[in-house]
């Protein structure tokens, strides 16, 4: 959790004494800090730089060096300082740090050098602030590309497929990246290749070549050869065909794929060939057959699958519309007016080819792109003088376009960029959130399971000693919380085992209707980490189902609490846990809701904590059965 | 010209609104709040001179303009119960310490607050309390502001508890506290019900004595 709250956290423990008149139970015991309370001035040597420091601003951040008691190694008894062999220069932004809680990246500083300061020093890089980040997240990325290691570029492409990954997935992942197997890139070359051969049979079939025997006029080739093209044109669409059937098979969704550019485009490449099969040969028919055959020519918009250049410009183009189509309407005023101009200008003169406004605009157009083709010239003197007019606002509208598309193109570039590095930061900000959110539920039930309320008594002295005094209070208050609503933390499996195993125990105790109910509406279920004889004799007689699921979980939460208690005295915890598991096992064989469960219940409160030991060569018997019942 | 009139609006129009966001966040941060002197904090609350350094280094920490907004307030409670919602109650906690009622906390109005809590008498803490129960401040805790305050906690225990909630467990909550508080019976507790209701009940006694050493 942010430690910039420890501050605030004496107020929010103050502000329990609001739960006070409505608590079920009786508060716990606060935890007693047997640290001095008095905020007393640290002085850290850095190399010969004296700085001096509240303990209460290093305590602030508990999980690095000088927040926590590593730097204890570090004290000097004879000057009663802590002394620090590194660099002083980058001390002072790390000392900073603590102040303020924002990391800054000194941007005159090695990359290299920094991160290892940070590691010294326990930082992790990832909250250096906003303001810093970009140039620290720029010049690591820079760093590593220098040092041979972008394994950026490679990871999307070459993470390994899922290994249970169906047909139809590793075909749409072939398609998709070429460069997974060969089988994919020999097909991606494949049909690169047979995009230019028909593109090349498109444009060489209007070439005029030598004409047939016995004829005068020259014959374009594709008539010459009208067989050898069909043959080539038919075996272009047939691949073609092919790869768009494979692509529409192996999508995940097939609907937006059919609606993608590519695959439109795709249609719109073989159409043509389709629609001139169906249709008969006839004379207006092929007319319009002729300008079907237009269409092959997008076939060349295919390579934009193997071309990322392609693709870049059409989506520039396609976010810079808004602009284009402003400066389009400008230009179309401008062509407007002059063509008006010039039509009105060169009324009088005979002979004039500006016979209509409309016919003006070609040569507003031709005059304003600097093109003057010369086929239409004004004659009289004010056409002369509004067609120069003409020509010099011309280069003006001309001269706007390219810095606007240009400025676009490397806005959205660097737009990219920012958006993918900030995606990537904002997942890891996420998770990390969710990480330290669930580190602290997992921390708060750890806590629980070692019995850390107890007081501090000797025996779990020693295994809560990792544990900052922040830790405690904050536990202390949760704990102050359960106490007020009566019920427990839990976390997700727990809570989601037991709503499983409520529903089923409703229906397989339907018979013994007692059981169940006493089973289900227990207030307090006495938990592992509470089990006390005592408590057990005063709690409800028969333990509610839940206490069943806890025995699976013991075993999930006992894998899982392993590499979390950093006290080195684990065998210590689990011979508390093991205590507990065996009464857990005595309790649980009470309440399986079977008519025998009835008669144990009455034995169960006389167990106290020492002969629960002999109670486990009689619970270890049982607990297989029991544990095989309640996994149901 | 069109072009080189239209381009020209575009980019104004683009710059403009950065920044008046930037001069709007200057004149936020200008916005400062400086709290009166040590000594006269000090006779006001039951605080020594050294705990008021500390009390105040923190908060000039969190907050350099020196008062807290609602928003920030929730945040920072909210990190104190990650499991749940804690945002409805510490709109509740934020009513109650901010006593001018101006929508933020000032360090006064913390160290008040503070000085009640942990060093006052039994009587100011449950008067406190009272207030906090008391949402619209009239002077009587009706059943709805204390089935507000029982949600509001509940919320604060999140979705994964133990036993899982059911849907009368903050009913029955809320009676039980009636039926403990409202002595003539007439739907609302008044202050002196409450404080004596409390007073009678050994569990309050005893836990209100617990938070002494926060600080």
């Amino acid at each position: 959790m942010a430690a910039g709250v420890a501050t605030w956290l004496p107020f929010a423990r103050a502000a329990a004494v609001g739960w006070l008149p409505l608590a079920k139970k009786t508060m716990p015991k606060p935890p007693v800090d047997k640290k001095s309370r008095n905020d007393e001035i640290l002085f850290v040597n850095v190399s010969g730089f004296r700085f001096q420091t509240w303990k209460n601003t290093l305590d602030r951040y508990p999980d690095t060096l000088l927040g926590s008691s590593e730097k204890e190694f570090f004290f000097n008894e004879d000057t009663q300082e802590y002394f620090f062999d590194r660099d002083p220069e980058m001390f002072r932004h790390v000392l900073n740090f603590y102040r303020t809680g924002k990391l800054h990246y000194p941007r005159q500083e090695c990359i290299q050098a920094f991160d290892e300061e940070l590691a010294f020093y326990g930082i992790v890089p990832d909250i250096i602030g906003d303001c810093c980040m970009e140039e620290y997240r720029d010049r690591k990325k820079e760093n590593q590309e220098r040092l041979a290691e972008d394994t950026e570029a490679e990871m999307g492409a070459d993470t390994p497929l899922p290994p249970h990954s169906t047909h139809r997935e590793r075909l749409w992942r072939a398609f998709e990246n070429p460069h997974t197997s060969t089988m994919a890139l020999v097909f991606y070359y494949v049909t690169g290749f047979f995009i230019a051969v028909s593109v090349i049979a498109n444009v060489v079939e209007t070439v005029p070549c030598r004409p047939l025997k016995g004829s005068k006029k020259d014959l374009p080739c594709g008539e010459k050869f009208s067989l050898a093209f069909f043959c080539m044109d038919t075996a272009c669409v047939l691949i073609f065909t092919f790869e768009y059937l494979m692509r529409l098979f192996a999508a995940p969704s097939r609907c937006k794929f059919m609606r993608s550019v590519m695959s439109v485009i795709d249609v719109v490449a073989i159409m043509p060939y389709y629609i001139g099969l169906v249709m008969p040969e006839n004379e207006d028919v092929s007319g319009a057959f002729v300008t079907l055959r237009v269409f092959r020519v997008f076939r060349i918009f295919k390579f934009s699958r193997h071309s990322q250049g392609l693709r870049i410009l059409g989506y520039t183009l396609k976010s810079c519309a808004s602009e284009l189509g402003f400066l389009l309407f400008s230009l179309t005023m401008a062509i407007i007016i002059f063509a008006t101009v010039m039509f009105y200008a060169e009324k009088g003169t005979k002979g004039t080819n500006f016979t209509s406004i409309p016919a003006s605009f070609w040569y507003t157009i031709v005059t304003m792109t600097t093109l003057g083709y010369g086929d239409m010239v004004p004659n009289t003197i004010a056409g002369k003088i509004f067609g120069s007019i003409c020509s010099l606002s011309g280069v003006l509208v001309i001269a706007l376009p390219v810095p606007v598309i240009v400025s676009n193109f490397s806005r959205i570039y660097h737009q990219n960029q920012r958006a993918d590095k900030m995606r990537a930061q904002q997942k890891v900000r996420l998770a990390r959130i969710r990480l330290a959110k669930k580190g602290t539920t997992n921390a708060f039930l750890q806590y629980k399971e070692d019995g850390g309320f107890q007081g501090q008594d000797s025996d779990s002295a020693l295994c809560l000693k990792n544990r900052s005094s922040f830790e405690h209070q904050h536990h202390h208050l949760l704990h102050c919380l359960e106490k007020t609503t009566n019920h427990e933390f839990t976390d997700e499996l727990t809570f989601s085992e037991m709503c499983m195993t409520e529903s089923v125990g409703y229906r397989t105790s339907c018979s013994t209707s007692i059981s169940s109910q006493q089973g289900v509406t227990t207030s307090c279920c006495p938990r592992r980490a509470k089990r006390r004889a005592i408590r057990l004799a005063n709690s409800t007689v028969s333990v509610s189902r839940g206490s069943i699921q806890e025995l699976d979980t013991l075993h999930v939460h006992k894998s899982s609490a392993g590499p979390q208690s950093r006290s080195s005295l684990n065998a210590r915890t689990e011979g508390l846990k093991l205590n507990c598991e065996d009464r857990d096992f005595t309790a649980a064989i009470i309440s399986i809701p079977t008519p025998p469960a009835n008669t144990p219940d009455e034995s169960l409160p006389p167990s106290p904590a020492i002969p629960g030991i002999l109670r486990n060569s009689r619970a270890s018997s049982y607990t297989h059965e029991t544990v095989k019942i309640s996994s149901l | 010209m069109g072009a080189v009139v239209g381009t020209l609006t575009m980019q104004t129009r683009q710059r403009r609104p950065s920044r008046d966001k930037i001069d709007d966040e200057l004149e936020l941060s200008i916005v400062c709040h400086r709290p009166e002197g040590l000594e006269q904090l000090q006779a006001q609350t039951n605080f020594s001179k050294k705990e008021l350094q500390v009390l105040y280094r923190g908060f000039k920490n969190e907050c350099p303009c020196g008062a807290v907004n609602e928003e920030t307030f929730k945040q920072i409670y909210s990190q104190f119960f990650p499991h749940g919602d804690a945002s409805t109650y510490a709109h509740y906690l934020f009513n109650a310490f901010d006593s001018s009622q101006n929508g933020s906390i000032k360090f006064e109005d913390f160290v008040t607050a503070l000085s009640i809590l942990l060093r006052g008498t039994t009587t100011e803490k449950l008067q406190w309390t009272f207030n906090l129960y008391d949402i619209n401040s009239d002077g009587y805790i009706s059943k709805e502001e204390m089935t507000d305050i029982v949600k509001a906690i509940y919320d604060m225990m999140g979705r994964y508890t133990y036993p899982a909630l059911k849907t009368d467990t903050l009913k029955q909550h809320v009676d039980a506290f009636f039926r403990k508080m409202d002595k003539n019976r007439d739907g609302v507790v008044t202050l002196d019900e409450f404080i004596l209701s409390c007073q009678e009940d050994e569990n309050i006694m005893r836990s209100l004595q617990l938070f002494e050493n926060v600080i």
